[in-house]
């Protein structure tokens, strides 16, 4: 058993526990320690990525009885290799960005430790091999988040942190209440046991009522529409480095994640789950897309921008299923579930740049609104360029990583034969290209000469920016066939073997 | 409040405490345990303060005390929980100290020790949220 | 079965005074009175006919216990609650110093 795994939820809740103590005698621990944390992790999650193999890790070291597990899991296999990968990097990058943005706000001790409690409940979310453990480190890492909403207390900061907090608590009552349903169909509460005795059962009217119950409670985290009500207040009145990893990994790490693991590797597969899937993923895409042309606020924009890539997301996976439910061949479901992977990594990185260099300009001319805004780009020449090219990014314009992954999810729908949904797909393309065009020309190219004097970001900010954007280039090489099969094939064929992640943990 | 209850809340904080006491290292044989106690002992300070009134808590500037055992608390629940990396079988959260007799207060391995860190941490978290709810500076209108 | 139906009708009762109420305390207390119902509704699950509280004494021998699982559940969903609960009721405190009300129809600046 490898040693390393429970090493991702131990660092980060020691940290936010130092914090404080320390905190108090001098000012600078804070900002030195979060830092270097996150760059340990990323160094862990890469090594892991990389190198080892599959395995599942028991906490207290309970063996099985009879064969039936005890005691709580901890299962690292591809996919949630990839999901570390990416919480550490966009951690490590935001964490060192807000070492000259906080400095603005009072209590900045209070910001990093609870900083490092979301981290580690991510951390604890993704790597958790059964139902009760995700829900424990699930409720850690969004309590966290309510607070640093709320952070910088102004009128707005409030009133968005209180709605995004009555309905992630509605959403926290639906996932309990379906995970004790489950409790009474099974009698377990392990997910590889689950799988098990499932595949025994027939499906009563009883398992349809739970899986509906889930994907409601998870697409309130996940942002999806009709459960987005909370998303644009909340991503647009935090702090900008707060914002970037609420929509940058936050709703996917418990969102998108917890609905594909569930869906894929412990219930069984049918056609209706993945039709509602994919139903609820293209409304996303389209309605998300027509609310962002008309806003005004450079964040509001941004945050109903993200909405309409979740709906990406969640279509690739919801095409991936429904090949595999109706007996389709299976190199269209590998095709389609890999696209998504691929834009799950990709709207992380070129996500948190935008967020960030909205951040830069609201930094240096306190006002977000678009009207005011003007003629940025030969004062802050960094901010400028790296916006443009995450901006390229998510329109899907070569050679950046965005084209790529939508063009694969794209092929995937059309080989499928939902020729409808691929249709939508460019045309939402069409419409991101035509608001971020807007987003860009009103804010950096404009003609108001209101902000002549500002001056370039500092460097902990702009170096942050500076290597998202060559990440934004870089990670075009994922479409490359010979790394695609070092890290996203293993993923992708985790989640699509029936028996693999069983025999992950039962072998034990 | 009125001198009665002045009176009788200091007579009885003593016996409240000491039952939470009771409740937090009885843990793992009778029910209650950590949450439980915690809140229990919480609740014999938060009686002294509803008694006494805000007057003698405003020359108190900030909640300091309680905030640092709380912290204190937690870490040294993940020192021993981490202990278990390196002592008997090289697993974290490893039940390390040796079980004895079912029904004694000394057995359990390490469980009663966790109980006793979970307790101290549950009520300086209440103690924490009471008291930054009540010292609440004004902040200057905008 | 009828004590299924009993929470329910808690549920019910909490959703109601969620969605009709003004005042933001009531609506948080109407959230506290929803997840009250989710417990009751855990510990119910594990009931088995006959059987006893899950602790071992000497008393009694081969006895039937209640399933302890759902009861450590509803054990960390209480401290859960706690957690959510008093965050909640924070922000409303700051609220009304910023606003001057607790009525939540007057607290509507962000739009669109």
């Amino acid at each position: 058993m490898n040693s390393l795994i429970p090493l991702f939820i131990i660092i980060p809740l020691a940290t936010a526990f130092i914090i404080p103590i320390i905190g108090k005698l001098t000012n600078y621990f804070a900002k030195t320690i979060t830092p270097i944390i996150l760059l340990v992790l990323c160094f862990f999650s890469i090594s892991l990525l990389i190198g080892s193999k599959n395995e599942s890790y028991i906490v207290g070291g309970w063996q099985p009885v009879n064969d039936i597990p005890i005691g709580i899991y901890l299962v690292l296999d591809g996919f949630s290799k990839l999901i570390l990968c990416i919480v550490s990097i966009i951690g490590f990058l935001v964490s060192f960005y807000s070492i000259s943005y906080i400095s603005k706000y009072t209590s900045e001790n209070n910001f990093y430790a609870l900083f490092c409690l979301m981290i580690a409940g991510m951390n604890g979310v993704v790597l958790s091999g059964d139902l009760f453990n995700m829900f424990v480190f699930l409720e850690i890492s969004v309590i966290a988040s309510y607070a640093l909403v709320a952070f910088g207390v102004g009128k707005n900061e409030l009133e968005a942190s209180f709605k995004y907090q009555v309905l992630g608590n509605i959403a926290s009552f639906l996932i309990l209440f379906s995970i004790a349903l489950l409790y009474w169909q099974t009698k377990t509460l392990n997910i590889a046991d689950i799988s098990d005795v499932l595949k025994t059962h027939d499906s009563s009217p009883f398992l349809l009522f739970t899986q509906i119950l889930l994907i409601t409670g998870f697409g309130l985290k996940a942002a999806i529409i009709p459960f987005h009500a909370w998303l644009p207040d909340a991503h647009s009145s935090a702090p900008s480095p707060v914002s970037a990893m609420l929509s940058g990994v936050l709703i996917k790490a418990i969102g998108v994640y917890v609905i594909v693991r569930l869906f894929f590797n412990m219930f069984v597969f049918t056609y209706e789950i993945g039709l509602v899937i994919t139903s609820l993923g293209t409304l996303s895409m389209i309605i998300g897309a027509l609310l962002a042309i008309n806003q005004r606020d450079i964040k509001r924009l941004l945050a109903y921008s993200s909405i309409s890539q979740i709906g990406y997301i969640i279509l690739g996976f919801g095409i991936g299923m429904m090949v595999l439910a109706k007996g389709g061949k299976e190199s269209i479901a590998v095709l389609a579930i890999a696209g998504s992977l691929f834009h799950m990594v990709n709207h992380s990185v070129f996500k948190g740049l935008l967020f960030l260099g909205a951040g830069a300009i609201e930094y240096r001319t306190n006002t977000r609104d678009m009207s005011q805004l003007g003629g940025l780009s030969e004062n802050m020449p960094i901010t400028s360029a790296t916006s443009m090219g995450a901006s390229m990014s998510i329109s899907g314009i070569p050679p950046f990583n965005g084209f790529f992954s939508k063009l694969i999810i794209i092929i995937a729908a059309v080989q499928a034969k939902f020729y409808l949904l691929a249709l939508l797909a460019v045309v939402v393309s069409i419409i991101t290209l035509a608001y971020f065009l807007k987003f860009q020309k009103a804010v950096f190219y404009g003609k108001n000469k209101n902000f002549k004097d500002a001056k370039e970001v500092p460097f902990a900010m702009s170096f942050s920016m500076i290597v998202l954007v060559i990440l934004c280039i870089g990670l075009s090489v994922l479409a490359i066939p010979s790394v695609r099969e070092l890290i996203l094939d293993p993923a992708v064929s985790s989640l699509i073997d029936i028996d693999k992640y069983f025999n992950l943990v039962i072998q034990y | 409040m009125s001198l009665i209850v002045k009176k009788v809340a200091q007579l009885i904080t003593g016996f409240i405490f000491l039952y939470g006491l009771y409740i937090i290292v009885h843990g793992h044989l009778t029910p209650g345990g950590g949450f439980a106690g915690g809140a229990i002992i919480a609740g014999a300070y938060i009686l002294q303060i509803l008694a006494f009134g805000k007057a003698p808590l405003l020359l108190v500037k900030k909640e300091t005390g309680s905030s640092i055992s709380e912290s204190l608390a937690i870490l040294l629940f993940l020192m021993m929980a981490v202990a278990g990396f390196f002592i008997g079988t090289k697993v974290f959260f490893n039940n390390f100290l040796p079980v004895g007799k079912i029904g004694e207060l000394v057995s359990a391995g390490a469980i009663p020790i966790y109980n006793i860190l979970i307790g101290i941490e549950v009520a300086a978290a209440l103690l924490t949220i009471f008291l930054a709810l009540i010292i609440y500076k004004e902040e200057i209108e905008e | 079965m009828i004590v299924y139906v009993l929470c329910f009708i808690l549920f019910l009762v909490g959703l109601y005074g969620l969605i009709t109420r003004r005042n933001l305390i009531k609506i948080v207390i109407s959230l506290s009175i929803m997840e009250f119902s989710i417990f009751i509704f855990l510990v119910l699950i594990g009931y088995i006919d006959g059987g006893i509280a899950p602790i071992i004494t000497e008393q009694v021998i081969n006895p039937t216990y209640v399933d302890p699982l759902p009861q450590a559940m509803v054990l960390t969903a209480i401290v859960i609650g706690l957690a959510t609960t008093a965050m909640l009721m924070a922000i409303a405190i700051r609220l009304y110093r910023k606003y001057k009300t607790f009525d939540i129809r007057e607290i509507k600046n962000l739009k669109g």
